[in-house]
């Protein structure tokens, strides 16, 4: 390759440009770096333009020649330019865009002020589409019960297997392990009252008030949450929701339906079983590292702690289902026919579902404390 | 460019079995064949895109598979490719994809790059606010021609366009079809055509190189395809379709 260059000559009567080598997008930016801040018809143009030395030459090439130097039709004589470059050159100068001004992002406290507001009117559009479109479910969901819209069995079973029986291993791990690390939290700060066999109520009393449904939501929002938001999503790039709509079904009943029935019913058995998982952990480190047998710990839970703690962890697992597979499936049908969208809404279902999640498990904790539950 | 004894199979259905084919320097080639004729299957196999069983694959005299992988991507940037939905990438608008290869590629000053990829926008004759759109914004034919904008990036000296009529009105086809002899008289291309649309064929192909039972059946000017004896090629070019395809191109001939 011959890089592209050029001199210009004082001829007689006026500046003359020379051009060498390969004029293309490989050979010129020693030249482009060369000729910046020229700009056609600002100075001197050239008289004439010599371009026997040139060795190829194409629309970039084209491109920069008219804009530094040739500028507006008519332009100076070129000499030795092959008839083929000719053609190259006309069809740029004929299509040569004029260069624009670019938009630029105004900034200061007035915009400012102004995004702010946008990003509230956005967030609070948002809260109101998720509740609407928690009405539509409960429509659907009501014209099941009557008969008027199918419930499809298959879909939901489907749903179940991937979402719930699929998760089991790695909820039941995470629980196990997080069992094993507060039973080493409790034990160090509760051995300098001699009090450590109070391991066995910390991480009982954790895990099914808590942590065995907390632990299992935030995953089955990160697992199966997400997922949906994806399949919906490309389903909704790839118009086959429009394709649902325009046969006459309904996809809400189609989609939306077996998703949430699939978290309702197996939300609440993962987080049993992290409940189960998760006191098994404290269990395991409680008889390996702190001296509390298997049946001292089983002893002392059956002493202390109470079955309403169970159901005080459970009763929040398929609200839990309902705020995930909600926010998922609505998100995934926002999403905008590019795949782009698809990653944006799914991050953000992500987000929303385990917002909401720790939200309501909040307020769900001060509202038993003050039921003394 | 050149293909020997291509052999493409998925599974047990067999795709191409010893396939030659020969592209020459400067022509406008068309390769037709019904639907599921391996025209697609072809184009990938020379692009590299997709491996094939066995043959040979030449790039201006050079075999790719030799090829180490620098040297290979040189000539990757001279030959450009239209997919069949312009295949943009979606989270760009349309003056960023035509400039991503020219990013990517040279070492151009960057206003340079948006210059040159404004011109290639106006050059394959799209509106100037078509740039900053997104590529869902735009219809089908705007997506094939900023695909195509893309394609030209670099400057290409090979073209591949992948039915680039599909899905178009008879008008829009028209223009397109129009749109590549120009590109291909103005820029020197050489442009290889994968289509079914014989409208297309009569009017801008110089050859046509027909795919059929795993070969090329029959290479040559559509004049002289056309009288082929080859099942395929009867029904194509002799069936309803066909005859009004030729009809057209005649009197148009006459006519310019």
């Amino acid at each position: 390759m011959v890089a592209a260059q050029f001199h210009l000559e004082e001829a007689a009567d006026g500046p003359v440009l020379h051009l060498v080598g390969e004029w293309t997008v490989a050979g010129l930016p020693e030249a482009e770096q060369l000729s910046q801040g020229i700009v056609a018809g600002s100075g001197e143009r050239p008289v004439r333009v010599d371009a026997k030395e040139l060795v190829a030459l194409d629309s970039a090439g084209a491109l920069m020649l008219i804009q530094r130097w040739l500028g507006r039709v008519p332009w100076p004589e070129i000499e030795g330019l092959r008839a083929a470059d000719k053609d190259l050159l006309a069809l740029v100068g004929e299509r040569m865009a004029t260069p624009r001004v670019r938009k630029r992002r105004v900034y200061g406290l007035g915009p400012m002020a102004e995004r702010v507001g946008v990003a509230t009117e956005f967030a609070w559009r948002q809260l109101m589409l998720l509740l609407a479109f928690g009405g539509q479910t409960l429509e659907t969901i009501a014209a099941i019960l009557v008969g008027r819209q199918k419930l499809r069995w298959t879909s939901a079973v489907h749903h179940m297997e991937r979402s719930g029986l699929d998760a089991v291993p790695i909820v039941c791990m995470l629980s196990f392990l997080v069992g094993a690390v507060v039973a080493f939290l409790g034990a160090t700060v509760l051995a300098d009252f001699g009090a450590q066999v109070f391991t066995v109520e910390l991480v009982s009393y954790s895990f099914m008030r808590e942590f065995g449904v907390l632990l299992t939501a935030i995953m089955i929002a990160g697992r199966s949450g997400s997922a949906y938001t994806a399949e919906i999503g490309m389903m909704r790039a790839r118009e086959e929701i429009d394709a649902i709509r325009a046969l006459g079904l309904d996809p809400i009943e189609l989609l939306v339906i077996p998703r949430l029935l699939a978290l309702l019913v197996m939300l609440p058995v993962l987080s049993f079983l992290a409940v189960l998982s998760g006191i098994l952990g404290g269990a395991l480190v409680g008889g390996t590292a702190l001296g509390i047998s298997p049946g001292l710990f089983l002893a002392r839970m059956q002493e202390t702690a109470e079955i309403s703690y169970l159901f005080v962890g459970l009763s929040k697992a398929p609200l839990f289902a309902i705020i995930i597979s909600l926010v998922g499936c609505l998100e995934g049908l926002k999403v905008q026919g590019s795949a782009e969208s698809v990653g944006r809404h799914t991050t953000s279902s992500v987000v929303q579902s385990i917002f909401l999640v720790i939200l309501i498990d909040a307020i769900a904790a001060i509202f038993f404390m003050e039921l003394d539950i | 460019m050149s293909v020997r004894g291509l052999v493409n199979r998925f599974g047990t259905q067999l795709v191409h079995e010893n396939l030659d084919l020969d592209i020459l320097k400067g022509e406008v080639l068309g390769i037709i064949g019904g639907s599921g004729a391996g025209k697609s299957v072809l184009m990938r196999s020379i692009l590299g895109l997709q491996p094939y069983q066995a043959g040979r694959v030449w790039w201006f005299g050079q075999e790719m598979a030799t090829l180490a992988d620098a040297a290979r991507r040189q000539l990757e940037r001279r030959v450009g490719v239209m997919f069949q939905d312009g295949a943009l990438f979606s989270s760009l608008t349309v003056l960023e994809n035509v400039m991503v290869p020219l990013k990517e590629h040279s070492k151009l000053d960057e206003h340079f790059i948006t210059d040159l990829a404004r011109l290639k926008i106006a050059l394959v004759g799209l509106p100037p606010d078509a740039a900053d759109k997104f590529p869902e914004t735009l219809s089908g034919g705007m997506r094939k021609r900023a695909g195509l904008a893309r394609a030209l990036a670099l400057d290409p000296e090979i073209l591949f366009f992948d039915e680039p009529t599909s899905g178009l009105d008879p008008i829009g086809a028209a223009a397109f079809d129009e749109l590549i002899a120009t590109l291909h008289q103005a820029l020197h291309l050489t442009v290889i055509l994968i289509t079914h649309d014989l409208d297309s064929v009569y009017r801008i192909c110089e050859r046509v190189a027909v795919l059929a039972d795993h070969h090329v059946v029959a290479i040559d000017a559509p004049a002289k395809v056309q009288e082929v004896d080859q099942p395929w090629i009867r029904e194509c070019f002799k069936g309803p379709r066909g005859r009004m395809a030729y009809t057209q191109a005649q009197t148009l001939e006459a006519a310019g």
